[in-house]
């Protein structure tokens, strides 16, 4: 029974720092409807700047809280600068740019706290007097862990009076309420939303500042973190505050309690909480429908049509040097175009439910990865040749593509993305923990070609072969009338349903059916690498789809495979040229974001038609 | 902290300029031997900096003495982000782009056998320096792959040996959830339940990897009021384990076993903090004083006025066996070195060892003592070295748990 | 028969009872006309009419078919065509793509993964667009049409079907005065000559009491009057409801 309690009083300090990074976040979302991948970063940052200043400055209370206190204050600073020089600019941008820009600060801001701070872990000092613990019902608890219980309820009640009791507060609630509503009456947008973004930096900052007793500081605290917080923010409703304080406490106690019962599912235990949470409720615990946005689109998406006379020589003039160029190259070369060939299929893939679909997947990887979980496992258990495998794999996908899918093309928006997330993190611990079926994080070995396919150059023709077949198919559907039906029920679901368009059908058949294509991809790269793990489904290879598409442009046919190739090639030089590479790529993402909003074929497209007049 | 990551054309820089200054390279025309390695060193760099310094170090001190027969040796580096199929791709780069002779390096487990079988695929000889997993040499052993440091299983049983002589019958476990974590609680239940039949295991707590919920594991753990506790954790799982278990008081009246925490860098991060009466393996660096560890331990200060960690002296020696190979067999071609792998001895940094022909095991041995707390900072005493060779399964054994052997 | 029969319609919102025990009837080839000023309940009316809303009570046929609780799509493929107040059209096509939407889920071919939709019902979409003036607009972008051309559009999409009914919720809207005229002169020609039957809400009373061959009249979720032009023109409850506004008696 006292055991009982103290494991609910751990919960309870997880609960509240957690809440204190997620409301931050919920915040910032609630106005600006930036999804900030950035936050973790500004939570690092937060505990790095405090250590820094608490080991600088006399030890003692003062030395210690002003430590904390500082480092919030410039946390909330960062916050400004990033708000300021980059996001303000891409607030009507689509979601997923934003995630995609505040990822190239995540980037960013790793190498940056690496050249700072050096790469061993850091352990500050515990808070002057809450070092010891005291006792409860007879066993021992950390005083810090008590004052921690009390800060995250106070945090919340201070917020509740700056959001209830001054102007500015009834302000950013009636921008949250209702963002065009609060342009409209005059009342100054940028300062509210700048202000808003100190105040969720200054959260993250706290959050982060606060664990330096608790936790070594350390190089991975970013993206350890900003799962979580997009976990308690979306599980609670996106903008809420008390959601945010619902979903911190419920996903500490899962953890605390979960551990008691099942203690080697802590991994995806709060994923499967979130997917059930959004399958039951898509607008999470206490979120509200998203307002429609108003006036759909901002800009509506160009037509499709028959690419133009240039853009079809340049297509096969790229396929001429894809087809005749290899035989003169050696493996390794050739082993960089299969990737590129299968990437770009996986980009493809992915374009078609974002493009046209107008879904948000930050989970695609699950497919990829489940196309080279089945490639594999068929391989490995039942013996089947490698073209059997790669049957099997978009049979995978696609089957795991409808079932996920069902659930997911019902939401929208941040909401649909992180269910995607969900199930792709449910499928990775699966891959992950299953150790007896899937070798666990140490994968499956030996998944190599079957002799005829094993030179690489045979290899490579066999994956551009596929990969440009299957990418070619996803563009011949795009302009058929079901991929019509998809950008149809995109443009406007209203419309769809008037003329008889099932939208959940075609979004739910358009999702299958990118994850049939992914799986493609998926079993291509298991044979290509010749082994498969769990790495192949995992956040950073979602993310990777996403910049690829993003990176190219969403609405261009030919984005995908321009951002697929650029990407690829950028990584692959990158890491040779520097260690620093998170850096370059970051920064490239950020100028990206900034200067080619449209990605850089719809970039190209766009010069092109300035030049030719529009067609 | 003066581990700054070093610019990789530094570093072939550096090795240019001393591969000039070698004297025996006036023959001229010496092309270098390359070496390709392959690390996680964007993912890992607390752990891979000073082992690529030491690396380098050796590297320098190899082509300083000459060489092997006149030619210099070179190594190619390269990061492979913590991704096994970004580490298979450049593997390929190494092989095919830069003619590398020999692939080497790897620190995560799966890494480390996505590396073992490209090796196996292409034919090339592979030298894991770091990944700990048995299944590298054992069950997914291969001709093609040699490992340096001493394996989950070795270490296990190394502290084994210790835990066995506790009084203690209630164990309880605590590791990261992932394959190296689960293959160390294993083989310490199955070892420790043969040395001591009696023992019973109360609670197992295994915290996802870098996300440990420290105050509620350990509470969890004290609920079921073990005797003695068994830990796997390490880097900064381990600091807020340490840190909620002191303030818990969930180590007093229990003994602790723990693996890997006397290694400098999982020690020293908890400077003060860092608890006392543990049994660990680990490597006390400043009290080793033997005719093989003193000279590396200066040249590495001198080097990069730092001390050395653990990892130095894996990077180290992994030149050090190369080197070893590269005069023992004349060509560079890869059967003979492989062939000449196999039971290849040299004298490590501590000490004579020998990769075993048996399963490309080597014989590497590492400390297990108590940690103390000395001038404000965890070190260890009562220390003594464990030679590998003494703590792996019989060859009978072996044979069972590695298919080709 | 008639084509839609509406009987004891019935709405609430949270207590707020938007439409009251409506009943009504369409027949072949008639304009009929739902009108009341803002807040009657003419939309929630049109919206339970063709399934974006459930109503509480009350029952919908067509052509002596119940589709009281039908989807939206449901109820189309059963010849019921819409246009919408503010006009939803696929901005990302070009007019002719949009009637051909309509035509090819009309024939259900929307499921196919293989021949282009250029390719596919372009003649019949573009002698429907014909029929309304707008075979030169074929080929822009609906995204930058003029707002009145947009509504011709929507009107073509709703005629791809050969519908039976036509529901407009103000299709003349946002257009000029001689346009409205035009349109609605060309919706009663089409709907005559088809025999389709028309409701429509509309705002502007000259083109109600111009077109309608019956006018309904909704205030407060009630129908207060119903009947042909002339005599809910006269009717003292449909005068008081648009007291001193003189909308009535409009600019004749």
């Amino acid at each position: 029974m006292e055991n009982l309690l103290l494991q609910a009083l751990s919960g309870l300090a997880s609960a509240s720092s957690l809440f204190l990074v997620a409301s931050g976040l919920t915040v910032i979302f609630g106005v600006s409807r930036v999804v900030n991948f950035a936050h973790g970063s500004l939570y690092m940052l937060g505990a790095y700047l405090a250590f820094t200043l608490v080991t600088q400055l006399p030890r003692g209370h003062l030395g210690f809280w002003g430590g904390v206190v500082g480092a919030a204050i410039i946390v909330g600073l960062i916050g400004v600068v990033v708000e300021v020089l980059l996001l303000r600019r891409i607030y009507r941008a689509p979601e997923l740019f934003q995630l995609l820009a505040t990822f190239g600060v995540v980037l960013i801001v790793q190498d940056l706290a690496l050249m700072t701070w050096g790469a061993q872990d850091l352990l500050g000092p515990r808070a002057p007097g809450l070092r010891g613990s005291t006792e409860i019902l007879g066993l021992r608890f950390p005083l810090y862990e008590l004052f921690l219980i009390g800060v995250g309820p106070v945090v919340l009640g201070l917020l509740w009076l700056l959001f209830h009791r001054t102007r500015w507060g009834t302000l950013v609630r009636a921008a949250t309420q209702d963002r065009e509503m609060v342009g409209a009456l005059g009342v100054n947008q940028r300062m509210l939303f700048t202000s808003v973004f100190f105040l969720g930096s200054l959260l993250a900052g706290l959050g982060g500042a606060l664990q330096l007793p608790r936790e070594s500081v350390n190089l991975h605290m970013d993206l350890s973190i900003i799962t979580e917080a997009f976990v308690v923010v979306v599980v609670g409703g996106l903008g809420s505050l008390s959601g945010a304080a619902l979903a911190a406490l419920l996903i500490g106690e899962l953890h605390a309690f979960g551990i008691l019962v099942l203690p080697k599912i802590t991994l995806v235990l709060v994923f499967l909480v979130m997917a059930l949470v959004l399958v039951v409720r898509p607008h999470g615990l206490l979120g509200k429908p998203e307002a429609a946005a108003r006036g759909g689109q901002g800009s509506a998406a160009p037509l499709i049509g028959p690419a133009p006379p240039a853009l079809r020589r340049l297509g096969l003039a790229a396929l001429a040097v894809a087809v005749l160029l290899p035989p003169f190259l050696g493996d390794y070369a050739l082993s960089v175009l299969t990737e590129m060939a299968i990437l770009v299929l996986f980009a493809a893939s992915l374009h078609l439910i974002m493009g046209p679909g107008g879904m948000a997947s930050f989970g695609h990887a699950a497919y990829f990865g489940l196309g080279a979980y089945g490639a594999a496992l068929a391989g490995q258990w039942l013996g089947a040749p490698m073209l059997a495998g790669l049957a099997l794999a978009p049979l995978a996908a696609g089957i795991f593509g409808l079932v996920f899918g069902f659930f997911c093309v019902r939401l929208s928006g941040v909401y649909a993305a992180m269910l995607t997330l969900a199930f792709a993190q449910i499928a990775w611990s699966v891959a992950f923990q299953w150790v007896e079926l899937t070798g666990g994080d140490n994968g499956i070995l030996g998944v190599w070609p079957d002799r005829w396919a094993a030179p690489k150059l045979v290899y490579y023709y066999l994956a551009l072969v596929l990969c440009l077949g299957a990418t070619l198919l996803l563009r011949r559907v795009i302009h058929a009338p079901f991929g019509y039906a998809l950008r149809a029920q995109r443009d406007s679901t209203l419309r769809a349903e008037a003329i008889g368009i099932d939208a959940f059908r075609i979004r739910w058949l358009g999702f299958g059916l990118a994850a049939a294509a992914a799986g493609i991809a998926g079993g291509l790269f298991a044979y290509a690498k010749g082994s498969v793990f769990p790495t192949y489904m995992d956040i950073p290879r979602s993310v990777d789809a996403l910049l690829m598409v993003l990176l190219g442009g969403v609405h261009t046919l030919s984005g995908p495979i321009v951002g697929a190739l650029a990407l690829t090639g950028l990584q692959e030089q990158l890491v040779r040229i520097t260690d620093y590479w998170r850096l370059v790529l970051g920064s490239i993402i950020v100028l990206l974001v900034l200067f080619f909003p449209q990605g850089l074929a719809g970039a190209a497209r766009a010069r092109w038609e300035a030049r030719h007049g529009d067609a | 902290m003066t581990g700054r990551a070093i610019g990789r054309r530094q570093i072939l820089a550096g090795a240019g300029v001393a591969a000039l200054a070698a004297p025996n390279l006036a023959r001229a025309q010496a092309t270098p031997i390359r070496i390709g390695e392959i690390n996680s060193y964007t993912a890992q760099p607390a752990f891979l900096q000073p082992y690529r310094n030491a690396w380098i170090l050796a590297q320098e001190q190899v082509n300083a003495a000459g060489g092997i027969n006149g030619r210099p040796i070179e190594t190619i580096f390269r990061d492979d982000a913590g991704k096994p199929e970004d580490a298979v791709r450049l593997a390929g780069e190494l092989v095919n782009a830069e003619r590398v002779s020999l692939l080497a390096g790897g620190f995560l487990s799966n890494i480390g056998l996505a590396l073992a079988d490209f090796a196996n695929q292409n034919r090339r000889l592979f030298v894991a320096s770091e990944p700990l997993t048995d299944a590298l040499v054992w069950s997914r052993g291969n001709r093609y792959t040699f490992r340096l440091r001493a394996s989950t299983y070795m270490q296990s049983a190394m502290l084994v040996e210790e835990a066995a002589k506790l009084p203690a019958k209630r164990w309880a476990t605590v590791a990261p959830n992932y394959e190296y974590g689960q293959s160390a609680v294993r083989w310490f239940k199955e070892l420790l339940t043969r040395a001591k039949p009696g023992v019973e295991f109360v609670a197992e707590q295994f915290p996802a990897l870098g996300r440990i919920d420290a105050g509620a594991t350990v509470q969890a753990l004290a609920a079921a009021n073990p005797e003695a506790i068994f830990n796997v954790t390490f880097g900064a799982d381990l600091t807020n384990f340490v840190r909620q278990g002191s303030t818990r008081g969930l180590f007093e009246r229990r003994r602790v076993v723990s693996l890997l925490t006397g290694e400098p860098e999982y020690l020293d991060p908890l400077g003060d903090e860092a608890p006392e009466g543990w049994i660990v393996t680990g490597y006390p660096w400043e009290q080793i004083d033997t005719p093989s560890h003193t000279p590396f331990r200066e040249a590495y200060r001198k080097r990069w006025n730092d001390y050395p960690r653990l990892g130095s002296v894996v990077g180290y020696d992994t030149v050090m066996a190369i080197a070893a190979l590269l005069k023992k067999t004349p060509s560079t071609e890869t059967e003979a070195m492989v062939d000449a792998m196999a039971g290849l001895q040299f004298n490590s940094v501590f000490g004579p060892i020998e990769f075993r022909a048996i399963d490309h095991q080597s014989t590497m041995g590492a400390f297990v003592g108590r940690t103390v707390l000395k001038n404000g900072k965890g070190a260890m005493a009562d220390w003594r070295y464990a030679d590998g060779k003494d703590y792996l399964p019989s060859d009978d054994v072996v044979r069972t748990l590695r298919p080709q052997a | 028969m008639a084509t839609l029969e509406v009987a004891g319609l019935e709405k609430s919102f949270g207590g707020v009872r938007a439409v009251q025990g409506v009943s009504f009837a369409v027949h072949p080839g008639e304009m009929l006309a739902l009108i009341g000023p803002n807040g009657a309940g003419k939309s929630t009316c049109f919206n339970m009419l063709n399934g974006q809303l459930r109503p509480d009570a009350g029952t919908v046929r067509l052509l002596g078919r119940e589709i009281t609780g039908l989807a939206p799509r449901q109820v189309w493929r059963l010849g019921v065509g819409r246009t919408f107040q503010i006009t939803a059209t696929f901005g990302s096509m070009t007019v002719l793509e949009n009637v051909q939407m309509a035509l090819l889920s009309h024939h259900r071919r929307l499921g196919g993964l293989w021949r282009p939709v250029a390719r596919l019902d372009a003649a019949p979409a573009r002698a429907l667009l014909g029929r309304l003036g707008m075979a030169d607009q074929a080929e822009r972008p609906c995204g930058i049409l003029a707002y009145g051309d947009l509504k011709r559009v929507e009107l073509a999409i709703a005629l791809a079907n050969e519908p039976k009914l036509l529901l407009m919720d103000e299709p003349t809207a946002g257009m000029a005065p001689q346009e409205r005229v035009a349109l609605m002169a060309l919706t009663a020609e089409i709907a005559r000559e088809s025999g389709i039957a028309v409701l429509f809400t509309e705002h502007d009373m000259d083109v109600v009491f111009s077109h309608a061959d019956r006018i309904l009249v909704l205030d407060r979720g009630r129908l207060i009057a119903e009947g042909a032009p002339a005599a809910v023109r006269a009717d003292p409850n449909v005068r008081e409801v648009y007291l001193g506004s003189g909308a009535v008696t409009g600019a004749h």
